[in-house]
């Protein structure tokens, strides 16, 4: 069964559209790679998924409830969780109080200090707690974005770039990170590094001009001629 | 520690300081739980507002014509006062907080100057700019007389240490957590599953609470109700006290509140014009130390302080 | 008087206030739409172009002394403010909220120096020609409709060259914006600031050269008005109070909305002061500027999304 479903999305910004008519199913447990060239609407996508962009049409539905109309705040507590492209952690508190506000939606008193202990050891980051977050390196912030993350405990964890600006060191990191929590958590990964994806999805989605334009296990969609005609004409992601 | 040593030093302050300055004291005490009051809002959800007077006015006035008109003991005024700050803070947030930023402000500052025009037009009862002072007879709590300098001291104290240790309580709280984080990055903490525009919301009706509060026993411990307290002034005053001391510190209102009031206080006798000071400090501020006073302790001594 | 001719009574002195108004508001409008910051001082740079007027009318009597007023009064403001963007705003890298602090310091920086050079008092400046026209009005008497000349209906030569100018201004105004090349960069800036500054387009010397013409702009209302107002310290409130209400009303930043909007304020201003109580017509204005900005923030006029 599906964790997530979405049927018809479609987002327009001032004329132009920007996701038309997509409709995804993510199974329970899968971990899906959503990748396109830039301008093919995947940040849009995940953005209406995670309630951040309201939908000029269609539906989201999680966990076979409908929650188009619920604010991005409702959809976190079902069982979301994103972590942004762009670095956004709480640069002036210390990273343990970054992971405490992300779990603390879910668990309060004693098992609030070992669920934080717990997601920082995930990442390796737990030498690190009291340090102030703003003064990490930038692999550091990246990793302690996903902690948070995990923190919360989601069934479905969408990750925006997750490895954009990462070392290779670090990549390896994440990528093991990944495989650990593959089977435990849904993960939907927007990502440019081909590499990554390769490695890590069970299935892909390609978008391109806002549409679907292919879906498949990783070795179909290397085959496929229509997903290498779309990098090759209007993209330039497809080796970085 | 150093929260209570403060409220400790300000007792012994009672014993010790002659007439002129126990009685300023006194004074700075009240406004500087006022300026508590917008530190919550500004310095820790990150929200300026440029309408606090409104609040502050709200429990002055609610004390005041209760106690005036409708002829409440002190106790029962100083409960209208609070009441009618929650009502008017919650009111103005709900229709404010749809907004940000600089329309934020800007929305603020215009309910505050309705409020302000409000009063004026009613001089009948408020008596407008010229204001009215407290029968003596009002202003006895629990058989206490708020108007006496001792009682009146103590009373003040009381207040700062409430409003302090609250502050205090607040900002370690889950709930002040989750504000700090919401002045740093709002869009993240809606993603991690929080609510942000209710914490705002509750945030701004605490503050303007707290801020009514201490209009409504300013009113009561100095004996004055006027329109001056509602100006544009009294909104912009406590974002100086706050900006000089640090915004976003538990100790920065009180000590931007004391320095500034003795700053007036010894330049209005020499000129008229001792707003003079006033802009000088806000440009100043703006310009060469936004972190205030015990923004830059904070960052040069001791990280941790709250 | 009759309310008809009351009505034209108040119609006329609703123009006057409406011309001197959009000049003030336009100057505002500009600087919010170009730089988009919020110029809380703007009223003071109108008071001091009132003040300048009377200086330099006492410097130079007669009628040579207020033309030279209308030069030097703009000039002089323009280039305060000019000198006040480069050493304060500029510093401040036009952050929207801190620019507001700033200002508001500027303001009462200016307003409390005018205290203490100026003074205290109003005073008058007069105009360099004042006749009165008496105007007729038509009435249905025994003998059928009939012109008559009823007693206190009239306006002065003043008044009218007021209008008029301020007309002239607004349309150079809008020659400047629509057909030089400097006029055209504004444009540019106000449109995409990035691209401007691509595009080799010194930002900050066209944000400077736009805070001066917006406070020039507000201190030759000023130096207009003047004659019929009298110069004071506090005379920068209701001017500032009035153009925030045009430029949000009228559609934040945008010129033409801003001009529809002060004629219309400016109009029910002259008409509604004359039948209500001044304060009651400022409580209901007040509220409606922030009514507008919760619930339609791209002004009555302004187009929707952007």
């Amino acid at each position: 069964m599906s964790l997530l479903s979405v049927r018809g999305l479609t987002r327009d910004f001032d004329g132009l559209r920007a996701v038309d008519g997509v409709d995804l199913d993510l199974p329970e447990g899968e971990v899906r790679a959503l990748i396109g060239p830039n301008g093919a609407g995947k940040t849009t996508l995940v953005g209406m998924i995670a309630g951040r962009i309201a939908p000029t049409r269609g539906q989201v539905i999680f966990d076979g409830r409908d929650i188009t109309r619920l604010p991005a705040h409702r959809r976190m507590r079902l069982g979301m969780a994103y972590t942004f492209q762009i670095t956004s952690v709480f640069a002036g508190l210390s990273v343990a109080e970054n992971v405490t506000l992300a779990a603390r939606r879910r668990v309060r008193g004693a098992g609030l200090v070992q669920a934080v202990t717990q997601a920082l050891v995930r990442v390796g980051l737990e030498a690190r707690a009291d340090q102030v977050a703003g003064d990490l390196a930038y692999g550091h912030q990246r990793l302690l974005e996903i902690a948070m993350g995990l923190a919360q405990r989601p069934r479905l964890l969408i990750l925006d770039e997750p490895t954009q600006g990462l070392s290779e060191g670090e990549i390896e990191g994440f990528q093991a990170l990944v495989r650990d929590l593959a089977g435990e958590v849904t993960i939907l990964l927007i990502e440019h590094n081909m590499a990554v994806v390769m490695a890590l999805a069970e299935r892909i989605t390609v978008m391109a001009g806002g549409r679907i334009l292919a879906e498949g296990t990783p070795l179909e969609i290397h085959a496929n001629r229509a997903v290498q005609a779309a990098y090759l004409g209007g993209g330039d992601a497809a080796d970085r | 520690m150093l929260h209570l040593g403060l409220i400790a030093a300000l007792l012994a302050a009672h014993f010790l300081l002659p007439a002129y300055h126990h009685g300023n004291l006194a004074r700075v005490m009240v406004l500087a739980s006022y300026a508590l009051a917008y530190n919550l809002l500004f310095g820790y959800t990150g929200l300026l507002s440029l309408g606090h007077a409104l609040f502050f006015a709200a429990g002055l006035y609610g004390m005041g014509m209760g106690v005036q008109h409708l002829g409440l003991g002190a106790g029962a005024g100083l409960m209208l006062g609070i009441a009618s700050g929650a009502v008017v803070s919650a009111l103005v947030a709900a229709l404010a907080l749809r907004t940000s930023g600089v329309a934020f402000m800007i929305v603020t500052l215009m309910f505050a100057q309705a409020g302000f025009l409000t009063i004026l037009h009613f001089g009948e009862w408020t008596r407008g700019d010229e204001g009215f002072v407290l029968a003596q007879a009002g202003r006895v709590l629990w058989g206490m007389d708020l108007s006496a300098p001792g009682t009146r001291y103590l009373a003040a104290l009381v207040l700062f240490s409430i409003c302090l240790l609250l502050s205090l309580a607040l900002v370690r709280a889950p709930f002040g957590r989750v504000l700090v984080a919401i002045r740093e990055n709002e869009e993240r903490v809606r993603m991690l599953g929080y609510d942000t525009q209710a914490h705002r919301f509750a945030a701004m009706v605490a503050s303007g609470t707290m801020a009514a509060v201490a209009g409504a026993v300013y009113g009561m411990l100095f004996g004055y109700v006027g329109a001056t307290f509602a100006s544009v002034q009294y909104s912009i005053l406590p974002l100086l006290w706050v900006l000089l001391g640090g915004a976003g510190t538990v100790l920065g209102p009180f000590i931007g509140t004391l320095f500034m009031f003795y700053l007036i206080d010894l330049s209005s006798g020499l000129t008229t014009a001792y707003m003079l000071i006033a802009g000088v400090a806000l440009v100043g501020l703006t310009l060469f130390a936004p972190q205030g006073i015990m923004g830059e302790v904070r960052r040069r001594f001791w990280r941790g302080l709250p | 008087m009759e309310f008809g001719p009351h009505l034209m009574l108040a119609t006329l002195e609703g123009a006057v206030t409406a011309a001197v108004l959009a000049l003030t508001a336009a100057g505002l409008s500009l600087v919010f739409g170009v730089m988009r910051v919020v110029n809380i001082a703007h009223g003071e740079f109108f008071m001091l172009g009132a003040v300048l007027a009377w200086w330099v009318t006492q410097a130079v009597a007669g009628p040579w002394g207020f033309a030279l007023a209308l030069v030097v009064a703009p000039l002089l403001v323009g280039a305060l403010a000019v000198a006040a963007d480069v050493t304060i705003l500029k510093r401040l890298s036009y952050d929207p909220e801190r620019t507001i602090v700033a200002t508001i310091g500027l303001l009462y920086i200016l307003q409390q120096l005018t205290l203490m050079t100026y003074g205290p008092d109003a005073r008058p400046v007069v105009a360099p020609f004042n006749a009165r026209i008496a105007l007729p009005w038509l009435e249905r008497g025994p003998d059928g409709w009939a012109l008559t000349w009823p007693w206190g209906l009239g306006i002065t030569t003043w008044k009218l060259t007021v209008i008029g100018a301020a007309g002239a201004v607004l349309c150079a105004l809008w020659l400047f914006l629509a057909r030089t090349r400097v006029g055209l960069v504004m444009r540019a800036t106000q449109a995409d600031r990035e691209m401007a500054t691509a595009f080799g387009v010194p930002v900050e010397r066209v944000y400077a050269l736009t805070f001066g013409l917006g406070a020039g702009m507000a201190a030759l209302a000023a130096v207009l008005i003047v004659p019929i107002q009298q110069a004071h310290y506090l005379m920068g409130a209701d001017p500032l109070l009035l153009s925030f209400i045009v430029v949000i009303i009228g559609g934040l930043g945008s010129l033409p909305g801003t001009l529809l909007a002060a004629v219309l304020i400016g109009l029910s201003d002259g008409i509604i002061s004359v039948f209500f109580s001044p304060t009651l017509a400022k409580i209901l204005a007040t509220l409606l500027v922030a009514l507008v900005l919760v619930f339609r923030p791209q002004g009555l006029f302004g187009a929707r999304g952007r």
